[in-house]
């Protein structure tokens, strides 16, 4: 089973050369700890920052340059500022390769929901409704069950939704899946989880075709 | 040259009155123009509704206009941050409409550039549609949303000169070039104001003609919210 160091570290693996990245919130802002320092990436923050580094030395620290999750953070060589509109433009545009964020539910249709439960405070969707409608490569990066133990991996959303049939992968702590016309399947699973735990863990249909390789970090 | 400077926050301020509709520039706390949002609360306007992608946190930005009482109503993306915020939202005191960050910005860079609407993918499928109408472009699903109405946008550059253009730093600039001209009157503040000529015009972010009051704020508290660092080997 993996951690959310282990689920961002196997993510990194989908970043390839070239690419420019949005990460979301929480794991997938781990994820640029472990992408290969031998392909060129830029990751993208939607408050307006393209060629975002790493966090500042501390008392570098500067209130003009933070990250969408508003942490202090520094700008690479050859980086670039922006505007919000701009921002967009490169996420509606379909500029940004790669889009990484997390949920509260996945269904096996592809559709998303992690902006809001009904009741509760409701924080709002920030830039995920914007960037899950515009992305063609949408991985999320989530446990694969909640607190209580039910699964994240559904036939149907029940939260309202962030966006319909648009994610095309998801990174759990147990599995590596691929969302097909046919439900979710499952290309890997993590080390030391059998097909038989996923299958406990996925309310979705799961696909299992053939062998599943176990991982490999 | 057409000047846009005013003496103080008072005179940029001017007109602002009760039930008004105000967009202010910032995320998070970054670039918020603070010695606008002082004064409104100095002011105590009333019953206003602001467009701002976020609400501050209890004791700063936006939140000093919670905390008496004065916004009716909030326009944001994201709210998560604030207390009190969440206290006036659950008891029904304060109305909250959410909508995508990114049709946020679209919304004020329309309005700044003449469209009534425009088409977004943002929000289909979504709760966010609902009661709009969609259309479909080339095999996508779109949504209908449309520019914002504003009385005032308040502001936060880094530089600006007397004919009010005006040049961003970091990632402060965020929504506020896109607010610049989107409301019937856009003041704005800088940290620094300068001369005419001393801005390079091949480097103005915003041009003047989007700006009718400018003033150099009195001070910045630039206030970080999360303040992550690392340590030197």
């Amino acid at each position: 089973m993996l951690d959310k160091n282990g689920i961002a570290q196997r993510i990194a693996k989908e970043v390839k050369d070239g690419y420019y990245v949005n990460l979301g919130i929480g794991i997938p802002t781990l994820v640029a700890n472990f992408v290969r320092d031998d392909i060129d990436v830029e990751f993208q923050s939607e408050n307006g920052v393209l060629g975002m580094g790493p966090f500042p030395f501390d008392g570098e620290e500067d209130a003009d340059v933070i990250n969408a999750g508003k942490q202090t953070i520094t700008a690479l060589p050859g980086a670039s500022f922006f505007d919000s509109a701009t921002s967009f433009s490169m996420i509606r545009g379909q500029h940004v390769d790669l889009t990484i964020l997390g949920a509260m539910e996945v269904a096996e249709n592809g559709d998303i929901a992690n902006w809001k439960i009904p009741g509760k405070m409701v924080k709002g969707m920030g830039g995920a409704m914007d960037l899950v409608a515009s992305a063609d490569n949408i991985i999320v990066a989530m446990m694969h069950t909640n607190r209580a133990g039910d699964s994240k991996l559904l036939k149907r959303c029940s939260l309202p939704l962030t966006g319909v049939g648009c994610v095309t992968k998801v990174v759990t702590n147990l599995a590596v899946l691929e969302v097909t016309k046919e439900g979710f399947k499952l290309l890997e699973r993590a080390p030391g989880v059998s097909v038989d735990e996923i299958q406990k863990a996925t309310e979705g249909t799961l696909i299992i075709d053939g062998v599943v390789p176990e991982m490999k970090l | 040259m057409i000047k846009k400077t005013v003496k103080d926050v008072e005179a940029a301020l001017q007109g602002v009155q009760d039930g008004m509709t105000f967009m202010l520039g910032g995320f998070g706390l970054s670039g918020i123009p603070e010695n606008a949002i002082a004064h409104l609360v100095k002011l105590n306007v009333k019953d206003i509704t602001c467009i701002s992608n976020n609400a501050g946190v209890d004791d700063f930005g936006l939140g000093l206009l919670l905390q008496k009482k004065q916004i009716r109503k909030m326009v944001s993306s994201y709210v998560g941050e604030n207390d009190e915020f969440e206290r006036q939202m659950l008891s029904g005191e304060l109305e909250v409409e959410l909508i995508p960050q990114g049709t946020l910005a679209e919304r004020c860079r329309a309005a700044q550039g003449g469209f009534p609407a425009f088409f977004t993918p943002a929000g289909y499928g979504t709760e966010v549609a609902e009661g709009k109408e969609v259309r479909e472009f080339n095999g996508k699903m779109y949504v209908l949303e449309e520019a914002f109405k504003a009385d005032f946008a308040f502001i936060k550059a880094w530089k600006g000169d007397e004919a009010g253009n005006l040049t961003f730093k970091g990632t402060a600039r965020n929504f506020n070039p896109n607010m610049c001209g989107a409301a019937k009157v856009t003041v704005v503040e800088v940290e620094e104001l300068v001369k005419p000529g001393e801005l390079d015009p091949n480097q103005i972010h915003i041009p003047g003609i989007f700006v009718q009051r400018i003033f150099q704020g009195e001070r910045y508290e630039k206030r970080i919210e999360q303040r992550t660092v690392r340590q030197r080997d």
